[in-house]
């Protein structure tokens, strides 16, 4: 039960782009098609999870020899370690799974929703606040928060995908033109999902 | 001098990091719920972009080539810790506020962006300048933001009363707001530019 709450919680309550403001870059960048959208997801998804659980066990480690305060440099370095070797073990293991990530792997590293959400499950403070009431921070809950998370980024991305492939179609205001108009459609968006606020306690 | 002048203002205006680079949207939409936290912010950020810009300015040709962005990286969130440690100290009420953000200073492109751009192909002396002026363009375009939300939001500014509070729409404090308010923000950038 608590973990069916965490799922919609993260996906729809706390929507990590819509609400939590992390991951914005790729969300504008890469959201003309929806083709590419959910490559980019899938590609977040992967890394997420495995980023998330060897953070969160190197936390538990540096937590132990009381150098918790080198958090940031230690997994900003590690994300980056990892997002390189999931891109030549992927290359040589499965050639198809590549070509359809490989694109979006090297921009991974800069997302902030990866780092973010790494810091997040690592601190039990700030998990227990983003969990619904009555679930644990542990390294389960944490782990499945993050996968969430992660299905919540691609799903906002490719709703978004799918509206901006209408509006390339439409006549914008000059000064509207690129970024201004996809930030008002985010908005509406956001707008939409914040109608779920409430739905978990 | 003329060309200090130049490197300074580049950043405030002509080549601002929100409203022209469109860089570093995360911080500029989840912390400018008031005007305050918005500026924080940014001086947090222009803290961490000047030490980086020199430091980075002065290893240039120690660091090679083709390590130079783990080295960039592993520059930028040293400073980025010593930050964080520094504002959890002494201003307990801002690390609250930002919370995540904070830490998330390493990833935000406008440093990392200005490190490969422009430290590492200048010298010191135009690098610091460099830091600072993009530092305050970044800073200047959050703290409009968030007085713009925060007026629009509950009728303060800085926390001064304008209009009372009942009046205000609070979908400017929340998360959509963020977005409309950045896109009309630009828009007029964008108008104002031609």
């Amino acid at each position: 039960m608590v973990y069916l709450l965490i799922f919609i919680s993260a996906i729809f309550v706390n929507n990590v782009v819509l609400s939590q403001f992390l991951g914005i870059c790729p969300f504008l960048g890469v959201s003309k098609k929806i083709d590419t959208a959910l490559g980019m997801g899938a590609a977040v998804t992967f890394v997420m999870a495995l980023a998330t659980l060897l953070t969160y066990l190197l936390q538990m480690l540096l937590n132990r020899f009381g150098l918790g305060f080198l958090q940031t440099i230690v997994f900003i370095l590690v994300i980056a370690a990892l997002v390189q070797m999931i891109e030549i073990v992927l290359k040589k293991i499965s050639p198809a799974l590549y070509q359809a990530l490989g694109v979006f792997l090297p921009l991974i590293t800069t997302n902030c929703c990866i780092l973010g959400v790494a810091i997040i499950v690592a601190t039990p403070e700030m998990l227990a606040n983003k969990l619904p009431g009555g679930a644990d921070p542990s390294l389960w809950t944490g782990l499945w928060y993050a996968v969430c998370t992660a299905i919540g980024f691609a799903l906002a991305l490719v709703l978004f995908a799918g509206i901006r492939e209408q509006l390339s179609m439409n006549k914008v205001p000059k000064a509207m033109e690129g970024t201004p108009i996809a930030l008002l459609t985010a908005g509406l968006l956001a707008m939409a999902f914040m109608g779920f606020s409430g739905v978990v306690g | 001098m003329n060309k200090a002048l130049k490197t300074l203002t580049n950043g405030i205006l002509r080549e601002n990091p929100t409203f022209a680079l469109v860089l570093g949207m995360c911080p500029t939409l989840a912390t400018t719920t008031s005007a305050i936290n918005g500026m924080s912010m940014g001086l947090a950020t222009t803290a961490v972009l000047i030490c980086s810009n020199i430091v980075i300015s002065l290893l240039k040709n120690l660091i090679p080539d083709k390590v130079r962005i783990p080295a960039f990286i592993v520059v930028i969130a040293s400073f980025v810790t010593m930050v964080q440690l520094l504002v959890q100290a002494y201003l307990p009420a801002v690390y609250d506020a930002l919370g995540l953000f904070i830490p998330l200073i390493v990833v935000n492109c406008i440093v990392l962006g200005r490190a490969e751009a422009f430290a590492a192909k200048n010298n010191v002396g135009l690098s610091a300048l460099d830091g600072i002026g993009m530092g305050l363009g970044f800073t200047l375009a959050l703290t409009i933001l968030g007085a713009i939300r925060e007026l629009l939001g509950t009728g303060k500014i800085f926390d001064f009363a304008v209009f009372p509070e009942n009046y205000g729409m609070l979908v400017f404090v929340l998360a959509p707001g963020a977005f409309i308010a950045l896109a009309y923000v630009m828009a007029l950038v964008n108008k104002l530019k031609k």
